[in-house]
């Protein structure tokens, strides 16, 4: 019997640090601009759910830890370091342990690269999202692209490992103009690069602009089409192929902890509105932290713990999560994790050049992962 | 049992939104008949579809005591019957069981189609009609200017007029005076053989079906053994009642009264509206004329979507029946649909209510294939087919020729939209019959045939004319015209839920709208679709829906599962609501809207 995915795909420690300087237009993530954060009180309070995670998983064996937001790169390297300490104390950190931190390329920020690096921090992910400045501003963007440059190069001189993300697929973006920003991406030689299609959702500002019909200039779905192909090609022909719907590295650089959620391993979360998916006892269960800063606060100092919701997750609903995550990724799924799979619909996908003509993965060829949504509506609806 | 010059009985007439069902409620509340705690707005109107869309469905009856300025107490017998048009045959029916009528009309409006269709009705029922302004309150009324209008147009007296506010309560007491001094009192013989009209029935769950009765002559009480005189039926009395608006026993009624009896009736159809009512023995050997039964002229296909709910739809539809003898059906398959129902309705008002009903009553979720009129096939062996389903057209070697119904409509519209009611007119084969004036507005006659109206003219008329233009109309016979059944074919599949009979010249049009319409209402899929609209063999549109080509999350991570899996539940639930043809999904709502047309 094959290993569980829990077992094999390693684990992950989330950390969720709520807060932004300004909102983007297009961002959906729990993020709150404050005034003032009390950092102390935050700082023992993430410590604390280390330690309270920590004590219930018995210090297993640690695989990454992910700081992402809001905006992580405002947290002092301090409380970075508390965190990572506190998480090396309460499991077993791996020695190859990757701890990610997600950064805005501002001066500020790269200001502390040095003593995130210190802290224990061994990869940072850029919120770089434009090598333009029009697009920027309208990205609702406190950097310049010169900043973004800038910071690449000081994250580039402190990381061995460095990513950035890009949003394509931008109001009033042609497909050449991509191309020429795709390649100049290409260009600075990070090993990583995550690159999104612009995605409106409801509930942000572009997502009321957009049902409003104030928002133009979006790409059609024929050119969101064409522009995903042309990343395909040219990340391939860089070197940095897609292992991912939308990330893209060079062989062994691929993010672990990204890859412990689409392989369907466990992760903790903490922080406000932090989702886990961990196993307990045999039993997987879904976790999720009180959204609100205010409340996770709250929460965590009176009750000593942020989580407000965990519940158990049927077979079915795992078999489901398994394909929605599993599939994204170019290696795809092991057949032997995929009891329970209608076959009927498999070999109807395969016949229409869906999916691969794999033994013992399940795979969506190049065609089909354009449109994965579909493929996953036909094997599950 | 009341003296017969004690006794008024009127209905109200009114076009929809002039304030009839106010003013019943106004009239109720100031007699008293109904306790403050227990009013509530639209009393009469019991079901939440009439509340909701401020429609009167099945005529109401109530018994309102008014002590009058005379110092004499007086019983008021109200039947509130529906306006529209598709029940405009049930009006017909209650206005023979009343002497009078209060004829409402909107102050700040004037006199619109229903006004005309149920006035006349009402004057062809040798009613006493007095006029009554609604809404004087408003700013915009304008009583002299309407009273004149109503007597250019319905020729009625109108300088009588009661000027009320139904919703202040303003002039209530006047109408209340009116109806006692101004409508006639019954006549009718105590001592004749019993003479009963029965006006209505309907069915409750508790007491079976109940009869609305009129008495003309003579004296019906609790017990008595009856004799429905059409029917033959012979049944002893369990119950008779009053309606104020709730049933209160009575030990008898004579002549001019009305009231309810229950009789271990089982089904609405064993009841006949207009059947006398006598009694077994010793009874009147002179029944009324009787009505005709109303036939349904829309019919459409109503299927489950879930077609594991077919058996609840059965059931739905058995239990309407039990109350509405108009609305037929009977089984259907469809190839594209699957097990359904082809029912028949008084107009389309008719069918949405119905089909309302069925969805909200009973938690069914239908499809509606495009709703159709009855043609008359006459084969060329000489036989004469009633074509209601255009799934079922023989094939045209054998047909000799095809006969339409149409209608005569009347439109009441302000001047300024009275060209794009012409064109609209014109568009749907229509030929003027008639074009006069009244004040500021156009009185347009027109001859259509009904299958032109029966989708959406009325919406597109109300659209052109922005809600100003009212619409009524009556069945005039049937015309034989060059009409052809066209087929829509999905990826290459004949599509049976979505034929229709079309006017030949009109095919192309309809085609290309149809196609274009299924377009955009089709979702793409991950292969490319033809849609095809043709006539026999021929195709005489076409359209392609493009492949789809990108759909994908961009972002997926370890917060996310739980938020695509919420989509995935909602395209789970989206999918119940498509029908599969072939490889394609069409959702539900597209075999309706593809009918639609823009023009």
């Amino acid at each position: 019997m094959a290993a569980e995915p829990w077992q094999a795909a390693g684990f992950g420690l989330y950390v969720h640090w709520p807060f932004c300087q300004s909102k983007c237009p297009y961002c959906d993530f729990n993020s709150h601009v404050a005034a003032a954060v009390d950092e102390t009180a935050w700082r023992q309070a993430l410590v604390s759910e280390v330690y309270r995670v920590g004590a219930e998983l018995g210090r297993r064996p640690l695989t990454s830890i992910f700081f992402g937001g809001g905006t992580p790169s405002l947290m002092d390297a301090a409380t970075v370091g508390a965190i990572v300490d506190a998480a090396t104390e309460a499991f077993s950190p791996s020695n190859a342990l990757e701890t990610t931190l997600e950064a805005n390329p501002s001066s500020v920020e790269t200001g502390r690269f040095l003593g995130y690096r210190t802290a224990g921090v061994n990869r940072v992910s850029l919120g770089v999202q434009a090598l333009d400045d029009t697009a920027l501003r309208a990205l609702g963007r406190l950097h310049t692209a010169a900043e973004a440059r800038a910071a690449l190069d000081i994250a580039m001189a402190n990381f061995d490992r460095v990513s950035f993300d890009l949003i394509y697929a931008r109001q009033h973006q042609s497909l050449s103009a991509w191309e020429a920003e795709l390649a100049e991406a290409l260009a600075v030689g990070t090993d990583h690069l995550s690159l999104y299609q612009l995605t409106i959702e409801p509930g942000t500002a572009f997502g009321e602009r957009f049902a409003r019909g104030r928002l133009r200039g979006l790409a059609s779905d024929d050119l969101g089409a064409e522009m995903f192909e042309v990343t395909q090609a040219m990340t391939e022909a860089a070197g940095r192929p897609a292992y991912e719907t939308s990330n893209h590295a060079r062989s062994g650089a691929e993010c672990m902890h990204n890859l412990i959620y689409w392989r369907s391993g466990d992760y903790a979360g903490i922080g406000p509105g932090a989702h886990g998916r961990i196993t307990v006892g045999g039993q997987r269960v879904a976790t999720e932290a009180a959204r609100a800063p205010g409340a996770w606060l709250d929460a965590v100092r009176t009750r000593g713990s942020g989580e407000v919701l965990r519940e158990g997750i049927p077979a079915t609903e795992q078999l489901e999560e398994r394909l929605m995550m599993g599939l994204r990724l170019v290696e795809g799924i092991g057949l032997d994790q995929l009891e329970g799979l209608d076959q009927d619909r498999v070999s109807q996908l395969r016949a229409d050049g869906w999916i691969e003509p794999d033994k013992d993965r399940l795979r969506v060829t190049p065609a089909g992962r354009p449109l994965l949504n579909a493929v996953l509506r036909e094997l599950l609806t | 049992m009341t003296d017969p010059r004690r006794i008024r009985n009127f209905s109200i007439v009114a076009h929809i939104d002039h304030g009839k069902s106010t003013l019943a409620d106004r009239l109720i509340q100031l007699t008293g008949t109904v306790a403050a705690r227990d009013m509530k707005e639209q009393l009469l109107d019991a079901m939440d579809i009439e509340r909701e869309r401020g429609i009167t469905i099945k005529a109401n009856t109530v018994r309102i005591e008014y002590p009058a300025g005379d110092g004499e107490t007086y019983i008021l017998n109200l039947i509130d019957t529906p306006g529209h048009v598709d029940f405009a045959y049930e009006v017909s029916r209650s206005m023979q069981a009343v002497e009078g009528s209060l004829l409402v009309v909107d102050a700040t409006q004037g006199v619109e189609a229903q006004t005309l269709a149920n006035v006349y009705q009402a004057i062809d029922a040798d009613h006493e009609i007095v006029p009554v302004l609604n809404k004087i309150d408003l700013p915009a009324a304008d009583c002299d200017r309407v009273s004149e209008q109503i007597e250019d147009v319905i020729g009625i007296d109108a300088t009588d007029a009661v000027q009320i506010s139904a919703k202040t309560g303003l002039g209530i007491p006047d109408v209340l005076e009116a109806i006692v001094h101004r409508l006639p009192a019954p006549s009718g013989d105590r001592t004749a053989p019993l003479k009963a009209m029965l006006v209505d029935s309907w069915y409750d769950p508790y007491l079976g079906v109940v009869v609305l009765i009129r008495v003309i002559d003579g004296v019906i009480r609790k017990g008595d053994r009856i004799t429905m005189m059409q029917t033959g039926a012979k049944y002893g009395i369990d119950k008779l009642a009053v309606l104020r608006p709730e049933m209160r026993d009575i030990p008898e009624l004579g002549p001019g009264e009305i009231g309810i009896l229950t009789a271990s009736i089982k089904q609405v159809r064993d009841t006949r509206v207009g059947d006398t009512i006598t009694h077994e023995k010793g009874g009147t050997t002179d029944p009324l004329p009787g009505f005709k039964p109303s036939q349904p002229v829309v019919f459409c296909g109503l299927f489950p979507v879930d077609s594991a709910e077919f058996e609840d739809l059965r059931d739905a539809i058995e239990k309407l029946a039990l109350n509405d003898a108009s609305f037929t059906s009977e089984m259907e398959t469809s190839a594209a649909l699957g097990f359904g129902f082809r029912c028949g309705f008084l107009g389309l008002l008719h069918l949405e209510v119905i089909r309302d009903r069925i969805e909200r009553e009973y938690g069914i979720d239908l499809i509606t294939t495009a709703p159709s009129v009855i043609y008359h096939v006459y084969m060329r062996d000489g036989a004469k087919i009633d074509l209601h389903n255009p799934a079922d057209m023989p094939d045209l070697t054998h047909v000799d020729r095809l006969e339409e119904p149409r209608i005569k409509a009347t439109i009441l519209v302000p001047d300024e939209y009275l060209g794009d009611v012409l064109k609209l007119c014109q568009d749907r084969r229509g030929e003027q019959l008639d074009l006069t004036y009244a004040g500021s507005r156009a009185m347009v006659v027109y001859d259509l045939p009904l299958n032109e109206v029966v989708f959406d003219f009325y919406d597109r008329l109300k659209s052109v004319t922005k809600g100003y233009a009212s619409f009524d109309y009556q069945m005039t016979g049937y015309r034989a015209d060059n009409l052809v059944k066209m087929q829509v074919l999905v990826n290459e599949e004949p599509v049976d839920a979505l034929a229709m009979m079309v006017h030949r010249d009109r095919a192309e049009m309809r085609g290309r709208a149809m196609v274009e319409k299924l377009k955009d209402l089709i979702p793409r899929h991950m292969f490319k679709i033809p849609i095809q609209a043709a006539i026999g063999g021929k195709v005489i549109a076409r359209e392609t829906l493009a492949a789809l080509r990108k759909d994908v999350t961009a972002k997926c991570y370890g917060g996310d599962a739980t938020r695509k899996k919420k989509l995935l539940e909602k395209q789970k639930a989206g999918k119940k609501k498509m029908r599969q043809f072939g490889k394609v999904d069409i959702p539900q709502e597209a075999f309706i809207n593809a009918l639609k047309m823009d023009g």
